[in-house]
C-alpha cells in the first residue's frame, strides 16, 4: 500500500534534487531551467498527493495554476536565456560574474 | 496674561528658525544684506522675548505644557511641550544674547565670503535648536535639540570644505559624538522602560520610588539603576560638552569660522552637556556613584586639558583648551551637587569666553587670517579695543577678584573642597592647580599677542583659510564696528555679571525648584554659610591660595614670554618627553587610530579605487571599528556574482531554519 | 446574475486595470514612435481612474468575495493608494532616461502596470491560490523589465539571477504552501487560521511549512540570506527598473507577509517570530556592513534596502497590531525615500551618463542647491535622523519590539543604524563639502523636479507631523484584522 508519507518523500527528493541542480551545475544555465521545472514538480506532487488524502479537490486545482505559471515562467526564462546569449555569446553559468561585490 | 506669555514662549524659538529659513532657502533673493539683517531682526526678538520671560520668572511664574502632540504610539505620547522656569529662562537668555552679539559680528568677519547667507541661515538655525533644546520638557525633545545642534555644528565645523582639515574635523566631530549620543540613546531608553514616559515632571516625581531599584547589566552584579541611567546620560553629556575622553573633537572643531567657535564651541552648545546634568538633578542626586563618576571626569578634563594650552601656539586652540578646561571645572561642581555653581560658572563662561573667541577672531582678521602666536606680538597700540577687552576676557577667565568668572571659579573650588563624595580629594586638588594652569597659559597668550616685540612680519603669508585675500602690507588696524561692539557688550557681563548675580543665583532661591539637591549632599548649604556678601568674598580672595596661585601664573608667564624667552625653550628642550606628550596631546588621536582601524590605510587602496581617499582616511581611522571594515570585506567576498552560490546561501538559510525551530519542537 | 455581478465589486479596480491594460497594448501597436506619450498618458490615466473607484468604494470593513480568493479591506484600500502613487511617481521620474535609453515603449508601460496588478491582487489576496498568482504576475512583469534593455549585458546578467533565484524563491514558498495544506487541509487564510487555533498534532510538517514560507517571503523582501539578488540585481538593471523595484512590490512584498503570518498563520506566532529575529538581526547587521564599501549609489542603496528590511520585519515581528501598524509606516515611508533616492539617481542621469557613481554626486550643492538639499532629506531620512520622517519610522518599529520585551534586539538595531548613518552622511558629504567632478547643467524636466521637491518635502513634513500617516496605518490596521 502506498501511503501518503511515500508521495511526501518522493516530493521531497525531487525537490531535493532540483535545488540540487541549481547549485551543483555551474555550465549551463538551460540546466537551471529545468532545475526550476523540476522543482514545481516536486511541488505539485505534494500537492496532489495532500488533495487526494484529503479528499479536498481544491489542491488539484492549485496544482493547474502552477503548471500554467510555470508554462509562463519558462518562456520569461528562454526569453531572456536568447537575450543573454546574444550580449555575452555564452550560457556558461560561470560566465555570469560581472555583478558582484 | 498667560495665554499672551504662550504666544511668547513660541516666539523665541520660532524667530530665528524663521530668518535660518529666509537666509536658506531665499539666500539669493534677499542678498547679503537681506541675509543678515533678517537673522540678526529674529535673533534680535528672540531676545527681547526671553528678556521678558525672565521677567516674568522673576515674578515668579513658571509653566510646564504642552505646544503640540507629535505622534501616538501606544500608549506612549511624543510631544513637543515647554519648560519653562528659572534655569531654561537663565539659559534662554545667555543662548540668545551670545547668539545676537555673534550675529553681529558675523557680519565684519564673514565680510567677504561666498557663503555668507548661507551661513548667517546656519548660525540662526543653530540658535534655534539650542533654543529648543533648553525650554524642552521631555526627553526626546531634548534628544531633539541635542542632534540638531550636533549636526548644525557638524555643518559649521566643515563651512569651509574646501579645506582638508575642516573636513577631517568635522567627521571627527561627528563619530566621537555618536559615541556619546550611543549612550545618551541607551540612558533615554532606560528612563522609558523604567518610568514609562518621558516626560521630565513625570520621571523626577517618579525617581524617588526607583532609587533604590537594582538592575542586572550581566550575571551576578546587580546595579542600581539610577547610577546606570545617570552614567549613560553623562556619557551623552561627555561627548557633547567634550569631556575627557571624548574630548578630541572640540579642538580640531576649531577648523570653523571663528563666530562658531565663539557661539558653539564655547557659549552654548558645548554647555549643553552641563545644562542637561543640572536638568536631571533630580535624578542625579538618587545616586552617589554618578556623581562621583562625574566628578572625577570633571577633575580629569579640568587639569589636564589645561596642560596642553600651555604648548599651543594656534590662537584658536589655546582658548579652545581653555574651553575644555572651564567645562571640566563645571563638571566638577555638577559632580560636588553645586548645580547652580555648575550653571552659574556656565554662565558667565559663556560671556567671556564668547568675548576671547570674537577677540581672537578681531585679531586673525588684523593678522590676515594668521593664527599662529608665534608670529604675533605688540598688537596692544594697534588695535586698543580689541586689546582691552581680550585683557578683560583673561583677567575673567583667570579669576581676578570681582570680574565675573572669580566668582563662579571660586565658588567651584570651594565647593570640591567641601563635597564628600569619593574622589573629591582629587577634585580639589585639580581645580586648584588648574587655576594656575589657566592663569599661565591665558597670560602667555595674551603677553604673546598684545606684548612684546611685533612678529607679525616674519611669517606672513601663511592665510590658511580661504578669504585671505586682503591687502597684506602695512600694519595691522583695529577692526571695524560690527567686530569690536559685540567685543565691548560682551566686555560689560564678563566684568560684572558675577558681582551682581551670585547672591541671588546660588544663595537666594532664584532656582527654586528647577534645581533639587538633597540633603545628603549639603555642599550648597556649607557654601552658603561662608558666604557673606559679594564684595567680601572679592577682598576676601586675596588672603586665599587660588588667587595667589593665578598671579604666580601671570607672574612666571610675563617672566617667560616677556622677560626671557630663550627660558621656555630651554624647558621644552630639557623636558622634551613632556612637551612631546603635550604637543601631540598625549597621543589620544593615535590611541584611537591605532585601536580603531590599524589597516585602514592599506585598505583605502584596493576598496575605493575611484572612491574618496579622504573620507575613508578620516572615516576608519577616526572611528569605525577595525571589525566593521573586515566584515564588510567578507560580505563582498561572499557577494561573488555566481548564481550557485547565491542559491546555497538560500539553502543554507533554508537548512539552518529548519533544523533550528524543528529542534525546538 | 446581478449577485454574480456584484461579487465582482470590489475587485473594480484590479479589472479596471486589467482593461486598460489591454487598451494600452493595442494603441501602443498602433501608433509610431512619435506618439509614445499616448501609452505613458494612458498609463497616468489607468493609475488615477484606479485611485478613484478605489476611493471611491473605500471599505470600513474587510469584504471577502470570490469564493474566498479576494478581500477587500482598509488594509488593501490603503496600500493600494499608495502602490498607485509610487508606481505613478516612477514613471514621471523614469520618462526621459528611458527615452534616452530607446526604452520608452509601450512594453515598458504594460509591464509596469501588470506589475502592478500583480501586486494589487496581492495586496487583496486572502488565499494561498491568489497570493501565488499575484506574486507571480509581478515577478514575472519585473524579470521582464529588468531584461528590457537588450543590449546591455549587465542588465540581462541580473535578468537571469532575478530569474532564476526569484523562481527558486517560489519554489520554496510553494512547498512551504504544500506544507500547511498538508497540515490543516486548506487553502484559504481565513480557513487556515481557524484550522490552526487549537493547535495541531502535526508540528513538525508545519513548522517545515513555515521556514519555507519565511524563506520565499525574506527573499521576496530581501532580508538576509535571501537577499543577494538584490544588490546584483538594483545594480544591474537600468535604474528606472531599479526604482520601480525598490519603490511599490516592497509594499506589496509588506502585505504579503503581512496576509500569510499576521492573518493566516496568526497562531504559530511563536515559531515564526523567531526565525524573523535572526532574518532581521541579519539583514540590518550585514546591509549596513556591506554598504559602508559601495562606490556604486545603485548596489549602496541595495543594501541600504536590505538593512530597512531588516527594520521593517522588527515591527511584524512583534506580531502585535501596533507592531504591524509600525512596520507599514515603516514600509510605506522606505518606499517613499527609495523612490527619491533612486529618482535623484535618474534626475542627474542623461543620454549616456548614469550618474549612478558615488563621485558623480560630488558638489552637486554648487551645481543645484535645491536638489542637493532634497537629496539630504532623503539620506537623513534613510539614516535616521531627526526631524525627517526616517526618525519616526525607526522609533516606531522599535518601540513595537521593546513593546514585547526584546531590548536587546533593539538595542542591536540602534547601533546598526548608528554605523549605517555613516554612508549616508558620506553621500551629504560629498553633495555639500567636495568640488564637482562634473560640470554639465542638470536637465531634469520641470514636471520631474516638481514630483522629486514633493516627494523630498513630504519627508521632511512626515517627519514633522507623522501622526496622520501613523494614524492611517494603525487604523487599516485594527480595521483588517
Amino acid at each position: 500500500m502506498i501511503s501518503l508519507s511515500h508521495y511526501l518523500v518522493l516530493g521531497g527528493i525531487l525537490f531535493a534534487i532540483s535545488v540540487l541542480g541549481i547549485f551543483l551545475n555551474r555550465k549551463n544555465v538551460i540546466i537551471l531551467l529545468m532545475a526550476i521545472e523540476l522543482m514545481l514538480l516536486a511541488v505539485n506532487m505534494n500537492f496532489i498527493a495532500f488533495s487526494h488524502y484529503l479528499g479536498d479537490i481544491h489542491g488539484q486545482i492549485f496544482v493547474f495554476f502552477i503548471l500554467t505559471v510555470a508554462a509562463a515562467e519558462s518562456a520569461i526564462g528562454l526569453a531572456i536565456l536568447v537575450v543573454l546569449f546574444r550580449n555575452l555569446h555564452t550560457i556558461n553559468v560561470d560566465d555570469l560574474d560581472h555583478l558582484k561585490g | 496674561m498667560r495665554v499672551d506669555m504662550q504666544t511668547l514662549y513660541l516666539v523665541v524659538p520660532l524667530a530665528p528658525l524663521f530668518g535660518a529659513i529666509v537666509a536658506g532657502l531665499f539666500g539669493r533673493l534677499v542678498g547679503r544684506t537681506g541675509a543678515h539683517v533678517v537673522t540678526i531682526a529674529g535673533v534680535a526678538v528672540s531676545f527681547i522675548a526671553s528678556v521678558l520671560v525672565f521677567q516674568d520668572v522673576l515674578a515668579g511664574h513658571t509653566f510646564n505644557g504642552t505646544i503640540y502632540t507629535w505622534m501616538t504610539l501606544g500608549d506612549l505620547r511624543f510631544e513637543v511641550g515647554f519648560l519653562i522656569d528659572a534655569l531654561t529662562a537663565m539659559m534662554m537668555l545667555v543662548v540668545t544674547f551670545v547668539s545676537l552679539m555673534v550675529h553681529v559680528y558675523t557680519i565684519g568677519y564673514m565680510h567677504d565670503d561666498p557663503g555668507y547667507q548661507r551661513f548667517f541661515s546656519y548660525i540662526s538655525l543653530f540658535t534655534f535648536s539650542m533654543l529648543m533644546l533648553v525650554m524642552s520638557n521631555n526627553f526626546l525633545q531634548l534628544f531633539f535639540g541635542w542632534e540638531a545642534v550636533g549636526l548644525v555644528s557638524y555643518l559649521l565645523i566643515g563651512f569651509w570644505y574646501t579645506k582638508e582639515t575642516a573636513i577631517y574635523a568635522n567627521l571627527k566631530a561627528f563619530l566621537v559624538n555618536r559615541v556619546g549620543d550611543f549612550g545618551f540613546i541607551l540612558g533615554i531608553g532606560l528612563v522609558l522602560a523604567h518610568f514609562g514616559s518621558l516626560d521630565y515632571a513625570t520621571v523626577f516625581a517618579k525617581a524617588p520610588s526607583l532609587a533604590s531599584e537594582t538592575i542586572t547589566l550581566w550575571p551576578d552584579t546587580p546595579w542600581m539603576l539610577m547610577s546606570v541611567i545617570g552614567i549613560l546620560l553623562f556619557i551623552g553629556a561627555m561627548g557633547k560638552s567634550a569631556q575627557f575622553p571624548l574630548h578630541v573633537w572640540l579642538p580640531d572643531s576649531m577648523e570653523g569660522p571663528t563666530p562658531i567657535s565663539a557661539l558653539i564651541h564655547a557659549a552654548t552648545m558645548v554647555t549643553a552637556g552641563i545644562f542637561m546634568v543640572a536638568r536631571m538633578s533630580p535624578l542625579y542626586e538618587l545616586s552617589d556613584t554618578a556623581l562621583s563618576f562625574i566628578m572625577v571626569i570633571g577633575a580629569i578634563t579640568a587639569l589636564f586639558m589645561g596642560f596642553l594650552g600651555m604648548v599651543q601656539n594656534d590662537i584658536k586652540r589655546v582658548v579652545a583648551y581653555s574651553t575644555l578646561s572651564q567645562l571640566g571645572y563645571m563638571t566638577v561642581a555638577l559632580g560636588a551637587s553645586a548645580y547652580s555653581v555648575a550653571v552659574f560658572h556656565l554662565m558667565t563662561h559663556a560671556f567671556f569666553k564668547a568675548l576671547l573667541f570674537l577677540a581672537a577672531g578681531s585679531v586673525i582678521i588684523a593678522m590676515h587670517h594668521n593664527q599662529d602666536i608665534r608670529y604675533m606680538g605688540g598688537l596692544k597700540k594697534y588695535m586698543p579695543i580689541t586689546w582691552v577687552t581680550s585683557l578683560i576676557g583673561s583677567l575673567a577667565l583667570i579669576g581676578t577678584p570681582f570680574l565675573s568668572g572669580f566668582y563662579s571659579k571660586e565658588s567651584i573650588i570651594e565647593a570640591a573642597k567641601m563635597s564628600h563624595l569619593p574622589g573629591a580629594g582629587f577634585a580639589y586638588f585639580a581645580v586648584l592647580a588648574g587655576v594656575f594652569v589657566t592663569a599661565f597659559y591665558s597670560f602667555r597668550m595674551y603677553f604673546l599677542v598684545f606684548h612684546g616685540k611685533e612678529r607679525f612680519h616674519q611669517g606672513h603669508g601663511h592665510g590658511n583659510e580661504p578669504d585671505a585675500h586682503h591687502g597684506h602690507d602695512g600694519p595691522p588696524h583695529e577692526t571695524p564696528w560690527v567686530v569690536t561692539g559685540p567685543l565691548l557688550a560682551l566686555a560689560l557681563p564678563s566684568l560684572a555679571i558675577g558681582y551682581m548675580t551670585i547672591e541671588p543665583m546660588l544663595f537666594g532661591d532664584f532656582f527654586g525648584r528647577a534645581i533639587y539637591v538633597a540633603d545628603r549632599h549639603p555642599v550648597m548649604h556649607e557654601l552658603n554659610q561662608e558666604f557673606h556678601g559679594a564684595m567680601e568674598m572679592g577682598l576676601h580672595a586675596l588672603a586665599t591660595l587660588p588667587f595667589w596661585l593665578a598671579v604666580a601664573g601671570v607672574g612666571l608667564s610675563a617672566f617667560f614670554y616677556l622677560k626671557r624667552p630663550d627660558i621656555p625653550a630651554a624647558i621644552a628642550q630639557r623636558f622634551s618627553f613632556l612637551h612631546r606628550m603635550l604637543l601631540n596631546k598625549y597621543w589620544f588621536d593615535e590611541l584611537y587610530s591605532w585601536v580603531f582601524a590599524k589597516g585602514a590605510r592599506a585598505l583605502g587602496g584596493s576598496l575605493w579605487r575611484r572612491g574618496d581617499q579622504n573620507v575613508i582616511d578620516g572615516f576608519f581611522v577616526n572611528g569605525s571599528a577595525h571589525l566593521v571594515e573586515r566584515f564588510s570585506r567578507l560580505v563582498r567576498a561572499f557577494q561573488s556574482g555566481y548564481i550557485y552560490h547565491y542559491a546555497f546561501a538560500m539553502l543554507i538559510g533554508v537548512f539552518a531554519l529548519v533544523t533550528w525551530f524543528a529542534r525546538l519542537n | 446574475m446581478r449577485h454574480a455581478l456584484m461579487q465582482f465589486a470590489p475587485a473594480f479596480p484590479e479589472i479596471f486595470v486589467l482593461i486598460m491594460i489591454s487598451l494600452i497594448l493595442v494603441v501602443d501597436a498602433a501608433v509610431d514612435d512619435g506618439k509614445r506619450f499616448l501609452a505613458y498618458f494612458l498609463s497616468l490615466v489607468t493609475l488615477a481612474g484606479a485611485s478613484f473607484l478605489t476611493l471611491r468604494d473605500f471599505s470600513t470593513l474587510p469584504v471577502l468575495t470570490l469564493g474566498g480568493l479576494f478581500i477587500d479591506d482598509p488594509l488593501s484600500d490603503v496600500l493600494k493608494l499608495f502602490l498607485y502613487l509610487s508606481v505613478a511617481i516612477v514613471l514621471v521620474y523614469s520618462r526621459d532616461y528611458l527615452r534616452q535609453r530607446g526604452l520608452y515603449k509601450g512594453e515598458f508601460f504594460v509591464l509596469a502596470l501588470f506589475a502592478l496588478l500583480g501586486m494589487m491582487v496581492m495586496v487583496s489576496a486572502s488565499h494561498f491560490l491568489t497570493l501565488y498568482l499575484g506574486l507571480e504576475l509581478l515577478s514575472l512583469s519585473l524579470y521582464a523589465m529588468v531584461a528590457l534593455q537588450r543590449d546591455s549585458s549587465v542588465a540581462t546578467e541580473a535578468a537571469m539571477k532575478y530569474f532564476v533565484l526569484g523562481a527558486l524563491a517560489s519554489g520554496m514558498l510553494l512547498y512551504g504552501m504544500s506544507m500547511v495544506y498538508g497540515v490543516t487541509g486548506s487553502l484559504g487564510l481565513g480557513d487556515i487560521a481557524i484550522a490552526l487555533q487549537d493547535g495541531t498534532d502535526l508540528r513538525i510538517p508545519l513548522v517545515f511549512g513555515i521556514v519555507f514560507i519565511v524563506a520565499g517571503l525574506a527573499f521576496k523582501l530581501g532580508a538576509v540570506p535571501f537577499h543577494m539578488w538584490i544588490p546584483d540585481v538594483y545594480h544591474g538593471a537600468p535604474t528606472a527598473m531599479t526604482l520601480f523595484i525598490g519603490s511599490a512590490p516592497k509594499i506589496a512584498a509588506f502585505a504579503f507577509v503581512i496576509r500569510i503570518l499576521g492573518q493566516g498563520l496568526e497562531s504559530q506566532v511563536s515559531d515564526w517570530r523567531g526565525m524573523l529575529v535572526i532574518l532581521a538581526v541579519l539583514s540590518m547587521a550585514l546591509g549596513n556592513i556591506a554598504a559602508i564599501a559601495q562606490s556604486n549609489l545603485k548596489r549602496m542603496l541595495a543594501y541600504s534596502a536590505i538593512s530597512h528590511m531588516g527594520f521593517m520585519l522588527l515591527g511584524i515581528l512583534a506580531g502585535s497590531q501596533n507592531g504591524y501598524g509600525s512596520a507599514m509606516f515603516y514600509v510605506l515611508v522606505y518606499a517613499l525615500m527609495s523612490l527619491g533616492g533612486f529618482g535623484m539617481i535618474l534626475l542627474l542621469s542623461r543620454a549616456g551618463f548614469e550618474a549612478d557613481r558615488l563621485e558623480d554626486f560630488k558638489g552637486l550643492n554648487r551645481r543645484s542647491p535645491w536638489l542637493a538639499f532634497m537629496m539630504l532629506l532623503l539620506m537623513f531620512s534613510m539614516a535616521g535622523v531627526p526631524p525627517t520622517v526616517g526618525f519616526y519610522a525607526k522609533l516606531s518599529v522599535l518601540q513595537a519590539v521593546v513593546e514585547i520585551g526584546y531590548v536587546w534586539l533593539a538595542v542591536a538595531a540602534v547601533l546598526f543604524s548608528l554605523i549605517g548613518a555613516f554612508y549616508y552622511l558620506r553621500i551629504v558629504k560629498l553633495m555639500y563639502f567636495d568640488a564637482p567632478h562634473d560640470a554639465a547643467p542638470i536637465k531634469a524636466s520641470p514636471d520631474a523636479r516638481v514630483v522629486m521637491s514633493v516627494n523630498g518635502l513630504a519627508i521632511l513634513a512626515l517627519g514633522i507631523m507623522p501622526q496622520p500617516l501613523m494614524a492611517v496605518c494603525i487604523h487599516a490596521i485594527r480595521a483588517s484584522f
